[in-house]
């Protein structure tokens, strides 16, 4: 992504090499809880550890987001949108989950 | 108008390039609020996650082959939306079209997955209706659904114009910013399977 706002990417390579990593990624956890070979808490540990880098992968290598030719505002409005779902979702979930426990004890 | 075609896209009026540079942000703006959206409906799904009021459990309803297979159909989109976009920052409108009626079909085909989903758990009672677990569910998926559903459109929408117009600088920065929510949803999809499906069918 640069600031143009105009299809500019010239080469196919950075999609089909992202879209190699994210097959991988995806075939891990997916083949994970089909073989079913690790206790559940390790799956889920796994799983969110392979999102979060399928999730990196398309930014970069699917939006073209990088430290150099992506605009910095938009990189200050990604960066703002990931502090607020962190504060709302894990505000929350912490509120939800509290109350739950407090219901049951 | 017979003129439009490839060369248009070289043609910049000044103030132009400005103007599609202010529309790709104010379109990044709405994505990133958007992506705030479906981190609540996660959220609340999270939350309604074990309130099955006795109803279906994710693992009497999820398929993890048909969670695969949309997956897959998904990521194969994004990359070959990708390839339309490079065939339009070579201004080849013969391989753009190409690129986004495969697009399409391979969006329709998503669609096809999730609405025959959607149909077989209403069938067999596990409608919205039946629990707290199934209304999120439904939300959530749903709403990403209907996102597809409107990206979809936009295809359509932006073959008519690439089909009239041309590859003109305005069809340009629309197709670039259709470019923008057709990969933003595949991310929204990467988070979906990663805490609707896999640990539901764990």
């Amino acid at each position: 992504m640069d600031a143009s706002g105009l299809p500019n990417e010239r080469s196919a390579a950075p999609y089909l090499f992202g879209l190699a990593l994210a097959l991988i990624l995806t075939a891990v956890p997916f083949g994970l809880v089909y073989f079913g070979g690790l206790e559940p808490t390790t799956t889920l540990i796994v799983i969110a550890f392979f999102a979060v880098a399928q999730i990196l992968v398309h930014l970069r290598f699917f939006l073209h987001i990088d430290f150099h030719s992506t605009p910095t505002e938009n990189l200050v409005v990604m960066a703002f949108a990931i502090v607020l779902m962190c504060i709302m979702v894990g505000g929350s979930l912490w509120i939800m989950f509290d109350l739950d426990w407090r219901m049951m004890v | 108008m017979s003129m439009a075609g490839a060369a248009d896209a070289t043609l910049v009026r000044p103030g132009e390039a400005a103007e599609t540079e202010e529309k790709a942000f104010g379109f990044w703006i709405y994505l990133m609020s958007d992506a705030i959206i479906f981190a609540l409906l996660f959220m609340t799904y999270l939350v309604m996650f074990g309130n099955t009021a006795g109803g279906p459990e994710a693992k009497d309803v999820f398929s993890l082959e048909r969670a695969a297979a949309e997956t897959f159909l998904l990521l194969v989109s994004s990359t070959t939306f990708g390839m339309a976009s490079i065939a339009a920052a070579r201004a080849d409108r013969e391989r753009v079209v190409m690129w986004l009626v495969v697009t399409a079909a391979l969006g329709l085909g998503f669609l096809f997955l999730e609405f025959d989903e959607f149909r077989g758990m209403i069938a067999e009672g596990a409608g919205p209706q039946r629990s707290g677990f199934l209304s999120a569910f439904f939300t959530l998926v749903g709403t990403h659904g209907l996102h597809v559903s409107i990206g979809l459109l936009w295809i359509f929408v932006m073959l008519g114009q690439i089909w009239m117009k041309g590859l003109t600088l305005p069809v340009l920065s629309r197709l670039y910013r259709l470019g923008l929510f057709w990969h933003f949803l595949d991310i929204i999809w990467v988070a979906i399977f990663s805490i609707v499906y896999l640990p539901g069918l764990l």
